[in-house]
């Protein structure tokens, strides 16, 4: 293995202006649906008082799941010492601050207040995972530009795998808040699972490589760099096993739900006839989400195919937000059983399946939060030496 | 020396003991039924505020309580009940097994350890000593995550701006709310106004008090005919309780 060289990108070619101006014009459109949900208040929005959180919540935890899973690659380098993996080490760290940043965006432009941000960071109920994850996302920041800067300063170089070590600490802790986020909401049947903190951890793991590997795949195809097929194969192959591994926590998820007859119903609900959800969790979560992907990954003869590889990390994306978007909005649709045992009715739609239709600016909201990460990660890599000059298996391999 | 005693002065003081008692005697009594603060005084948690509802006295089409608690916090319906406010409802039980029916009013159940102050990042959701559980408008960020937490589904969202806001119930576009067990009402000795409108229509469907208190209404009656906590399983010892479920 020679000694990995890195260098900014060129970003002087008119597709690179294109590409952050197309970006900067979807920020623009977040910006404007925020003044308007905010302006006119959240009745605009298909949010209610039954469907609380909605498509800026699907976004918003999509994006800082995937945050922390992109930092496994600079995990599995600093913490593991696995040399292969070094080089990719920076762009992982980028990643990672740059998709926790968009997605804390689009959850504070949600807020009913966003105005009270100063509140947030200054009152603190340390009963709340929520005021928690406040403190655990500040530091994430924190820790993770620690831990660019002794990448990128030879002067600090030594504090390198501490500062890794930390970070791989810090991110497990991080993912574990988010995911109690719903497993610590003991009245509603979807939720108050202990299993939802790990279960949310193997789903960073997996969202957050198949972002990796598609801006991977990208940097290099656009900036005509060379990426060879070693490093490019085993991030398939991790990618493979995470993405099987997601599947695991979600079958025992079911199962162990299934075996407690209090909870027959609500798994029915997402089994079997939820309508729109069950749908979405069998086609789209299990079958387009997990199997496809796992399909075009180990499939004989598409060994060395970049295209199925780019296929597949899309669908696990297309699936993730697939599946938080039936742990949020089906969780909610799903009626709180206040009174067990009783058929209940109300005016305020107790008893009854919550129905949702996410509104433009919701989505456009969320839209955002995505392109405002990549910005930053084209911004970052343009300013800064993110980018190894070649990933060349001659270059990257350990073994060559 | 004259027998004859000079009752005038007896009179006098007997006459200005009596006028004294009635004077006074109220101001104890009543003191000690209610336990009511003085308004400079802090909340004390020697108080613990209740609502005892009896499901069977609950008449099935009547709205009194739900009419009263919305003109008394001036909540009006603006763009559909999906996201409009309502502090308390009426719900309608149907046993799945006998098919026997209840009527009930349902609102913020004033946990003892209430999960939307658990949950609340600011401290915004907070509980007063005396056990009635707010929503501070000041610190409230909208995260709505209270709203996810409450089991009782009691909370409600302000989607829009509000206009003509009473002066006790101040409402913003982007908080949460949710039933205040009238604390305006409350810390002036008054009952809550759905309390005070189930009185009215005779159906006496609805008790408040100090359920600290063992002389008090509440109390002896929880005592005598006990009083159920909806979601008791989830340990939150509520300050509302049902008769009758």
């Amino acid at each position: 293995m020679k000694k990995i060289e890195y260098t900014t990108i060129k970003g002087k070619s008119l597709p690179f202006f294109a590409l952050l101006g197309g970006l900067g014009f979807i920020i623009l459109l977040g910006l404007l649906s925020t003044w308007h949900m905010e302006h006119s208040g959240h009745w605009v929005t298909g949010m209610t008082n039954q469907i609380v959180w909605g498509m800026p919540h699907v976004f918003a935890i999509f994006l800082i799941v995937a945050a922390s899973g992109a930092l496994n690659v600079a995990s599995i380098a600093s913490v593991f010492n696995k040399k292969l993996y070094e080089p990719l080490a920076r762009l992982s760290a980028l990643l990672a601050l740059a998709l926790l940043a968009g997605g804390l965006v689009v959850l504070l432009l949600d807020l009913g207040r966003p105005d009270r941000l100063i509140v947030a960071i200054t009152y603190y109920n340390f009963k709340s995972i929520f005021a928690w994850n406040i403190i655990l996302y500040s530091g994430f920041f924190a820790i993770v530009g620690v831990y660019i800067w002794t990448m990128m300063d030879h002067g600090v170089y030594k504090f390198k795998r501490i500062a890794g070590i930390s970070a791989f600490i810090w991110r497990l802790v991080l993912t574990t808040g988010t995911g109690s986020i719903f497993g610590f909401l003991v009245a509603r049947s979807a939720y108050d699972a202990a299993i939802m903190a790990p279960m949310f951890i193997i789903m960073s793991f997996s969202f957050g490589l198949a972002v990796f590997i598609l801006v991977l795949l990208a940097s290099y195809n656009w900036t005509e760099r060379e990426l060879g097929d070693v490093i490019v194969n085993r991030l398939r192959n991790l990618l493979g096993v995470f993405v099987a591994a997601v599947m695991y926590f979600v079958i025992v998820f079911h199962l162990t739900n299934l075996y407690a007859t209090q909870h027959h119903d609500v798994e029915s609900f997402f089994l079997l006839d939820g309508g729109i959800f069950t749908n979405l969790f069998w086609f789209g979560q299990i079958f387009a989400g997990s199997l496809i992907p796992l399909a075009l990954i180990y499939a004989p003869g598409v060994k060395n195919c970049r295209k199925s590889l780019a296929t597949a990390c899309l669908l696990v994306i297309l699936g993730g937000m697939i599946q938080l978007y039936i742990i949020l909005i089906g969780g909610q649709a799903y009626p709180l059983e206040i009174f067990p045992g009783y058929e209940v009715s109300s005016t305020f739609f107790d008893g009854v399946i919550n129905t949702y239709t996410p509104s433009i600016y919701e989505i456009a909201l969320g839209v955002s939060g995505v392109a405002l990460s990549m910005a930053i990660v084209v911004f970052a890599v343009r300013a800064l030496k993110f980018l190894p000059t070649s990933l060349a298996d001659s270059v990257a391999d350990p073994h060559a | 020396m004259s027998d004859t005693v000079d009752n005038s002065r007896r009179k006098f003081l007997s006459s200005a003991a009596i006028v004294g008692s009635v004077t006074i005697a109220p101001g104890i009594l009543l003191n000690q039924v209610a336990n009511a603060k003085p308004a400079a005084e802090p909340v004390t948690n020697k108080v613990r505020w209740g609502i005892l509802i009896d499901t069977n006295k609950c008449s099935k089409g009547c709205t009194s309580c739900v009419d009263a608690c919305n003109e008394e916090h001036a909540l009006t319906p603006i763009h559909g009940p999906e996201t409009d406010t309502q502090y308390i409802r009426k719900v309608t039980l149907k046993e799945k097994t006998t098919g026997h029916e209840h009527s009930l009013p349902l609102m913020c159940q004033h946990c003892e350890t209430a999960p939307c102050v658990d949950v609340c990042p600011t401290g915004a959701s907070f509980k007063r000593a005396d056990g009635i559980v707010l929503v501070d408008k000041h610190i409230c960020i909208g995260c709505r995550y209270c709203m996810m937490a409450c089991p009782y589904k009691a909370r409600s969202f302000i989607h829009e701006v509000i206009k003509d806001q009473t002066v006790h119930t101040p409402r913003g576009k982007g908080c949460v709310e949710s039933c205040t067990m009238c604390v305006h009402r409350v810390d002036d000795d008054k009952d809550p106004a759905c309390v005070e409108a189930c009185n009215k229509e005779n159906h006496n469907a609805m008790l408040f008090g100090d359920i600290n208190d063992p002389k008090s209404k509440i109390s002896k009656e929880l005592k005598k005919h006990g009083g159920k906590q909806i979601r008791a399983d989830l340990g939150l010892n509520t300050g509302v309780r049902y008769q009758g479920l």
